[in-house]
This record gives structure tokens, C-alpha cells and sequence, in this order.
């Protein structure tokens, strides 16, 4: 028992072999340890995914709380939130629907009843779209009583825009997915006022219903769009939105 | 030997009689003592000799010749005393440059301790010749005498000093500044406004971020786990709810189709107070200010258009009831479910 390592020498151990090296870069603070030093905090943003999302060091004025509510963060955090729980309702539910087998609908009920945590999550999956469509929103008159859409964030505006309106539209297509009166109903309103879109409304209303009318062909539909589509887009214009703020040179300045 | 270049008392007279002022005639009088003391120096058996003067002339003589001729012919004396000053640097130097790299002059402390030097340094340089030696090569006495001089007439003071003694500083000798460029101030950094007061991401924002998420997660999972998500029972296309809405977010639309034609209240406003008019924004409002108060036009279209969409959002939300009618919550109850 005399030789029992010390925790120095279990941590040179861990440190000092070729797995631990290969995953984490020269100069990271996980492989060298962290001090509170101005290259470490450098190195803290840097040496990981925040580089692409914060730079190494912010105006002061955006660390205030009241100037940007942490709305947009708020956002975004809400969405990572929102694909957490929406994964882990994906493996409870099948999005069947049809006269004799309403899988959908059977499967809520199951993954309520049965499923252990499974009422909770889909409450804050339900919840927490709620709560993005509402802080994107205030985050949109955020920016625009600061006047942060003014040069040069114009085009980033457009892009919070588009935004706003996927994230409307991932919420109401997540909204007919339980399959339940209050979902086919709201859907049908919905894709009524949708129908009356100039020249090409009937059109739309036929690609949203996968027919004339709403059915199982709808439900799989929307779910394609709610789990697959519609994420895929809204992240590839998060992406260009979050770089947009870095390439615009930070978040606006103060009134 | 002259100890003391002062002025020549015999020179001074004559000029003074010749009806010149006082102070050129006791300038040239010293300049003349001074003259003398030199050749009885080199009466006095310096072998060197040479005080560099690739002319023939000491400096001192330079300037003293120059300063005459200007002054005879009809220059303002204190123009003729400079460029006698400068004529005799320009020898002095020629006369350096000509004898050795380095600047013959000594300061005072220097000569002194040279002159409390063994003979041997004198020998060295009378070795070495001219070319190697001191500027002007003195024995140690005569540099005592030198320095001695240079002292006395720094301790009389006024004009003697400057047009006095071989020690003393011209200007333009040393220390000898020059103009190299005219900077003009555009040409230098302008930095206009303030600087960026910045802060570390790292603890500074992430830190903050990660309260505000926090928050946010405990608020909803506390929130989920007090109020349950509405399930309603299972679709059935053959019976209509009534009221029959939509969520929340679209009721401020079917609120306007109570009111319009659904062309105009489900599209046509929609469209264009929604994605066409947010995405025009920027490209209509081309007032370049940030402050409140000086967009104030901006700022009542935003609000009027936030108020109605709220509005519009309350009132179809809790206001209508069965057949999307209107109803008072507080009489009627609320048809609305998130």
C-alpha cells in the first residue's frame, strides 16, 4: 500500500497520455488547468464552441442586464431546451393517426401515464414553446426600441424576422401534434386563413393539409416539419443570425 | 605669461579713442589678450604647437577677424557677432575634423585631472604625434592655466564670458539640434471618439448568461410541474368545438376576421404589418439616431403596433367566447386554452 499515488501524480497520469492530449488543444485551460489570468479567460472563450458564438471580451454596456434582458439568449437557450425535450418525446410517440388506430393520441396518453418523467417533459416541451414565441418577440421590441436593427445590422434584423415566424410556425405545427380536439381544430382554423392567401392559397392549404382536408396525412406532415424541417432551417438561420451579431461588431451600443 | 586673457588694457584704449562703443572696443581688447596669452603659450616651448587650425588660424582669431570686417562694412554688430560665432565653429570644427575624429575640447573637470596626471599622458600624446594627440596639445600646466582662465572669466560674467577664453561654449558648438521633419498633425493617429470599455467574455458575460438560463430553466420546470399541458379528448372531425381557436400568438388574427373580410384580416394586414413590414424596417427608418427622443415617430408606430397586436391577442383571447362572440371573462367565464 506504500504506493499509492498522490492526486498530483493521478492528474500528471490522466494528463500525460496520448487520448487526454489528442482531445483537448495545447494552451486549453482543461488540459493545463485554470487560473484566473487575463490569457485564461481569453482562453475560456477561445478554446471552445463559445469562440464562435461570444468573442473574448464584450462591451462593457452588454454585460448590463437591463439593456438587453437576456431576451435573445433567453431565445435560443429555450430552443436547445425545446430539441432536448422534443428528443426525448420522439421515443414515446408515433405520428399515426386514423379511424380505428389513434396511435398519436394513444401514445400521449401512454407517454403521460406510463412514462416516468414523461408528463413533466412534455409539460415544459409545451410550456417552453409558449414561453420562446413570447421572449423572441420581446426580443424583437428590445431591438427595436434600442434601434439596433440600424446600420449595419439591417440585414440581421431581416434575419430575426425570419426567425420570428419559424419559430410561430414550429410552434403551431408542435400545436396539432397530440392529436387531440384543441389541436385539429386550432389547425383548422389556422390553414383556413392560411387558404385565403392571394393567387396561390388553395395551393398552400393543400401542401399544409396533404389533402383537401385534415387527416392523418396532415399529421405526418407536421411532424416532419416540426421534428426535422423546420429545426434544420431555424438553425441554419440562428448560424447566420449569431454570426451576423459577431461581424456587425457586437451587440448595438447604448441609447 | 598671461594668466588672465581679461582684456588688453592697451587695445582697449586705442579703440576706445578711436571712437568705437565701449563694448566692441573691450570684445576686441580681450580677444587681443587673449591672442597674446596664446602666442606666449607657444613661446613657451610647446612642442605640439599645432592647434589644429588648418588655416593658420585659432577660431578665436577667425571670429575676431570676421567680426571686424562685418562691422566695417556697416553690419549691425549683433549680426556681425553671430556670424562671427559661426565662422569660427565652422573652423573649429574643420580644424577637429581635420586633426581627429574626436572633439578637442575638454570639459573643465577633465582638464583638471589631466593636468594632475602623470607626465606620461603627455609624452603619449606628443608620441603620437599630432594626428593621435589632443586637439590643441597642452602640457598639464598650461591646461591648469586654461581652465583657470575659462573660471575667471566665467566669474566675471557678462559679454566677456561669451567672446571670452579658449574654454569657453559658442552656441551652435555642441549640443547642436536639428530640424529633420514637419509633422503635420494630420499625419498622426486621430482617434476619434471613446475607446471600447471592454470585459472578459469569461467570467464576466457567461457568468451573468448562466444565472439568466438558470433562472429560466427553474422557472419553467417549476412551472411544469405545478400546471399541466391541456390534453383535450381524442380529434374527432365530426364535432366542432365551440369557440373553435386558434393558439394564442394567432388569435389577434381571428379576432380581425370578426371585423374583415378574411382577404384582408387573415393575409392582406397580417402580411403587410407582419413579415413584409418588420423585414422593411430598417431599409424605410433611415434616421441614424438611437436616442428616444429623436425617434419619436419610430417609436409611436412600433408601440401602436405592439398595442394592437396585444390587444387584438387579449381580446380574442379572453373576450370570446362560444360562436367567437363577444363576452366579459368576469361574467361569462374564459374560453382559452394555451
Amino acid at each position: 500500500m506504500a504506493n499509492i499515488p498522490s492526486a498530483d501524480e493521478l492528474k500528471k497520469r490522466l494528463q500525460d497520455n496520448v487520448i487526454y492530449k489528442s482531445v483537448f488543444r495545447p494552451g486549453s485551460i482543461y488540459r493545463k488547468g485554470y487560473r484566473d489570468t487575463s490569457r485564461d479567460r481569453a482562453l475560456a472563450a477561445m478554446n471552445n464552441v463559445l469562440y464562435h458564438l461570444h468573442p473574448v471580451k464584450v462591451k462593457r454596456h452588454g454585460l448590463k442586464l437591463t439593456y438587453t434582458y437576456c431576451l435573445g439568449g433567453t431565445s435560443f437557450f429555450l430552443f436547445i431546451l425545446l430539441t432536448v425535450t422534443g428528443i426525448f418525446l420522439m421515443f414515446f410517440y408515433r405520428p399515426a393517426a386514423g379511424a380505428g388506430s389513434e396511435i398519436a393520441y394513444l401514445d400521449m396518453q401512454n407517454l403521460r401515464a406510463n412514462v416516468q418523467f414523461g408528463d413533466l417533459v412534455r409539460n415544459m416541451h409545451r410550456w417552453g414553446a409558449h414561453l420562446m414565441v413570447f421572449t423572441t418577440f420581446l426580443h424583437m421590441a428590445r431591438v427595436f426600441y434600442h434601434g439596433a436593427y440600424k446600420p449595419p445590422r439591417e440585414f440581421n434584423w431581416v434575419v430575426g424576422v425570419i426567425l420570428l415566424l419559424i419559430t410561430l410556425f414550429l410552434a403551431f405545427t408542435g400545436y396539432l401534434l397530440p392529436w387531440d380536439q384543441l389541436a385539429i381544430w386550432a389547425v383548422q382554423v389556422g390553414t383556413s386563413m392560411a387558404g385565403f392567401t392571394p393567387v396561390f392559397g388553395q395551393q398552400i392549404q393543400f401542401a399544409l393539409l396533404g389533402g383537401v382536408e385534415i387527416g392523418p396525412e396532415t399529421l405526418l406532415r407536421w411532424y416532419v416539419l416540426h421534428v426535422l424541417a423546420l429545426p434544420f432551417i431555424l438553425t441554419i438561420f440562428l448560424a447566420v443570425h449569431f454570426w451576423r451579431i459577431r461581424k456587425d461588431g457586437g451587440i448595438s451600443g447604448p441609447l | 605669461m598671461a594668466d588672465d586673457p581679461g582684456i588688453d588694457q592697451e587695445t582697449f584704449d586705442k579703440l576706445v579713442a578711436e571712437g568705437q562703443p565701449e563694448r566692441v572696443a573691450r570684445a576686441k581688447a580681450k580677444a587681443a589678450a587673449a591672442r597674446k596669452a596664446r602666442a606666449a603659450d607657444a613661446s613657451a616651448g610647446n612642442g605640439g604647437g599645432s592647434t589644429g587650425d588648418g588655416g593658420g588660424e585659432t577660431p578665436e582669431q577667425v571670429q575676431e577677424r570676421v567680426f571686424n570686417e562685418l562691422v566695417e562694412e556697416g553690419q549691425p554688430e549683433r549680426v556681425a557677432r553671430a556670424k562671427a560665432k559661426a565662422a569660427a565653429a565652422r573652423a573649429k570644427r574643420a580644424a577637429e575634423s581635420e586633426s581627429k575624429p574626436e572633439p578637442a575640447k575638454q570639459p573643465a573637470g577633465a582638464g583638471a585631472g589631466a593636468g594632475a596626471a602623470p607626465a606620461a599622458a603627455t609624452t603619449g600624446n606628443g608620441a603620437n604625434g599630432a594626428g593621435n594627440g589632443a586637439g590643441v596639445a597642452l602640457t598639464p600646466e598650461q591646461r591648469q592655466q586654461r581652465v583657470a582662465a575659462a573660471l575667471a572669466a566665467r566669474t566675471e560674467g557678462g559679454p566677456h564670458e561669451r567672446t571670452g577664453g579658449p574654454e569657453t561654449k559658442y552656441a551652435g558648438q555642441e549640443h547642436t539640434h536639428r530640424l529633420l521633419a514637419m509633422v503635420p498633425p494630420t499625419g498622426i493617429q486621430q482617434i476619434r471618439g471613446k475607446q471600447d470599455d471592454k470585459a472578459y467574455t469569461w467570467p464576466h458575460l457567461l457568468t451573468a448568461e448562466f444565472v439568466c438560463l438558470m433562472a429560466v430553466t427553474a422557472f419553467l420546470f417549476v412551472f411544469s410541474a405545478l400546471a399541466p399541458a391541456p390534453l383535450r379528448e381524442l380529434a374527432n372531425p365530426n364535432v366542432t368545438p365551440n369557440p373553435s381557436k386558434a393558439p394564442w400568438y394567432f388569435l389577434g388574427l381571428q379576432e380581425m376576421l370578426r371585423y374583415w373580410h378574411p382577404m384582408i384580416a387573415g393575409v392582406t394586414i397580417p402580411l403587410i404589418f407582419g413579415p413584409l413590414g418588420l423585414i422593411a424596417i430598417p431599409y424605410l427608418d433611415r434616421n441614424p439616431s438611437m436616442r428616444p427622443e429623436r425617434r419619436k415617430f419610430a417609436y409611436m408606430l412600433f408601440t401602436m403596433f405592439l398595442v394592437a397586436s396585444a390587444s387584438l391577442t387579449i381580446s380574442g383571447s379572453f373576450f370570446r367566447g362560444p360562436g367567437f362572440n363577444w363576452t366579459w371573462p368576469w361574467t361569462d367565464g374564459i374560453w382559452f386554452t394555451l
